[in-house]
């Protein structure tokens, strides 16, 4: 299957990052449209209809998102959520360098449609010299009279802050993202109420993805219908695959959801030094391993790698050559959450905690006897128990690796090492 | 550093982080403001944290939890240059071990730690989003890709003459930002 460019258009049409260059190839032509010929709702209405789900990772359907937001008097907002901290996720930085109009049209189209006047574009801290091109680009919007105060001449206004968070994985969580963006820690909130009824200072607040907004100006120029032709009929679209790990090709495929993972395999030109696959983490460290002989015919939409026992999420494919051993990626993945957990609630901050302790000695050549029972124990404990999905996404691989992958305990409670051959390509 | 170090350093750019909220939130511009003040302060001294509480009307215990909380917000001293390398899972796919090593042996140091002329600190940090690139690491957020020995080697050297050239140590810290691509955009106001 070949690429299909809705979201990296840069890699058909060249950089984008200048306005001259997306006004070009028509950019901010439906926010005009929209502004100028378009009733919110009917915005709301050709989202809704295209099944664009979010791609932060949750998959939720963003114009029922979009349509929660009560239509009382009184401010609202629009949050992009590019705070991308997933291990294994380098999509919203190419579209943040490469392509942040597209980015910016359709957080703008998502604030004409539930009547935010204002944006905040929250990004990861470590993006710190990417956000001064993402201001860039709000510069030149505004400027060009693209943004800002009465937009043609219709009273629309709509303003765009690029805010940094300042390294917290949590952050990408969206209420813990609304907490750090109103000056507090980084740590969720209790749902209901949602973001889009109690959000941002407490007033109505759409939190959507960077890829996810850049979805919508091409749904808005092409339709519905023609959004439903690509991807599934319950995963609508394009998304970006994020690929890393053991490939010769690691990097951003933007393919139809549905494909076979064999075939983006194929594009990121095959398992590297041509080893065999051993397993495939489908979404960072925040999913289930798959091993290699369920996951080559597996299509990747979110039912289908739902139907697996795995998430799809933000699609962000970590591949595991035959070399490695699935004990340590699991200890590799809990040192990650153990060092992300925000602290708020026991079940995680514990549970995380001595996680990583019992990895640590038998990645460490000094396992005990009972450890895996111990490490099932823990896990045990933690399971719908966490206060938010931080806390029950660090079991998943943990979990599947003792379940699918007890060979590798084996060898190392037998005191073989367990880092993977490694080195560089 | 005076009592209004962060003031008067950066006048403009803390009114600039309070304009992009509403006047009774101003509370949400916290970590811009200690971003600039760790610039301002070196890192986030007891005064620095006075400072950006008493700009923000907040509890000063409020304001120290924050620089906890946050990894990118520094209590303590730091080198003039904070090395991040990703040794996260895929980086660890493609070496990001070994380049931290080399990095610390290179520096003599290890991680976590400063050169004794406080020119590098060296940390291991999680995923840094660029995980096809790997392994690669950040010099004061600026990404640094596709290591091998001789791009470190290239990298620290061209960081120490940048020092020397500038006089002083350390060069800087994590200053306001700037295009990581200059050039790469065009000014379309005309």
């Amino acid at each position: 299957m070949p690429e299909r460019f809705v979201v990296l258009r840069h890699r058909e049409l060249g950089d984008l990052s200048s306005l001259r260059a997306y006004r070009a190839a028509g950019g901010y032509e439906q926010l005009q449209r929209a502004v100028s010929t378009m009733k919110p709702a009917e915005v709301t209405a050709v989202v809704r209809a295209s099944g664009l789900r979010g791609r932060g990772g949750a998959g939720f359907p963003t114009g029922a998102k979009w349509a929660f937001v009560p239509d009382d008097a009184g401010p609202r907002y629009v949050v992009v959520n590019n705070d991308e901290s997933e291990p294994g996720t380098f999509k919203d930085h190419e579209i943040t360098l490469a392509n942040p109009h597209q980015m910016l049209e359709g957080a703008a189209l998502a604030a004409y449609a539930v009547g935010a006047e204002t944006v905040y574009v929250y990004c990861r801290g470590e993006f710190w010299h990417e956000m001064a091109r993402l201001q860039r680009a709000v510069d030149d919007a505004r400027r060009a009279g693209l943004l800002g105060a009465d937009l043609w001449g219709r009273g629309v206004r709509i303003d765009v802050h690029v805010v940094a968070g300042a390294g917290a994985y949590i952050c990408g969580e969206e209420t813990a993202l609304l907490s750090s963006l109103e000056g507090d820690l980084g740590q969720p909130r209790l749902k209901p109420p949602f973001p889009t009824v109690t959000g941002l200072f407490g007033r109505p607040t759409v939190v959507n993805n960077v890829e996810t907004l850049a979805n919508v100006p091409p749904i808005v120029a092409h339709g519905a219908d023609w959004y439903r032709s690509l991807g599934t009929s319950g995963s609508p679209g394009t998304k970006v695959f994020s690929v890393s790990g053991h490939v010769e090709r690691p990097g951003n495929y933007e393919l139809p959801l549905g494909v076979p993972f064999r075939e983006l395999l194929e594009l990121a030109g095959g398992v590297w030094r041509g080893r065999a696959l051993k397993a495939v983490l489908p979404s960072g460290a925040s999913a289930p391993a798959i091993p290699a002989a369920a996951v080559m015919d597996l299509r990747l939409d979110w039912e289908s790698v739902a139907e697996r026992g795995s998430l799809l999420g933000s699609a962000s494919l970590i591949v595991l050559d035959e070399t490695v051993n699935m004990a340590w990626v699991a200890a590799m993945t809990t040192r990650f959450f153990e060092h992300e957990s925000c602290g708020k609630c026991s079940p995680c901050r514990e549970g995380t905690f001595w996680l990583d302790a019992v990895y640590r000695r038998l990645i460490g050549g000094r396992a005990r006897p009972g450890d895996r029972a111990l490490l099932g124990a823990i896990i045990g404990q933690m399971d719908g128990a966490c206060f938010c999905p931080l806390g029950e996404f660090a079991q998943c691989v943990p979990r599947s690796s003792l379940a699918d992958f007890g060979q590798d305990y084996d060898a190392l409670e037998a005191g073989a090492g367990g880092r993977p051959a490694g080195g560089r390509p | 550093m005076t009592a209004a170090g962060l003031r008067s350093a950066y006048g403009a750019e803390v009114e600039r982080a309070l304009a992009k909220y509403p006047p009774e939130r101003a509370a949400s511009a916290a970590i811009e403001l200690l971003y600039l003040a760790q610039v301002a302060y070196g890192h986030l001294t007891a005064e620095a944290i006075e400072e950006v509480a008493e700009v923000l009307h907040l509890d000063p215990t409020h304001v120290r939890g924050l620089a906890g909380f946050y990894s990118l917000l520094r209590e303590r001293p730091h080198g003039g240059y904070v090395i991040h390398v990703c040794t996260d899972l895929p980086c660890a796919l493609r070496g990001a071990e070994e380049l931290l090593e080399r990095l610390c042996e290179r520096l003599g140091i290890r991680p976590g730690q400063t050169t004794a002329d406080g020119l590098f600190t060296v940390e291991a940090v999680m995923c840094l989003a660029a995980c096809d690139r790997a392994p690669l690491m950040q010099v004061n957020l600026e990404y640094h890709y596709d290591l091998d020995d001789a791009a470190l080697d290239a990298i620290l050297a061209d960081l120490r003459r940048a020092a020397a050239g500038a006089g002083r140590r350390p060069p800087f810290g994590w200053g306001p930002p700037s295009d990581p691509v200059p050039g790469g955009v065009e000014d379309l106001s005309a």
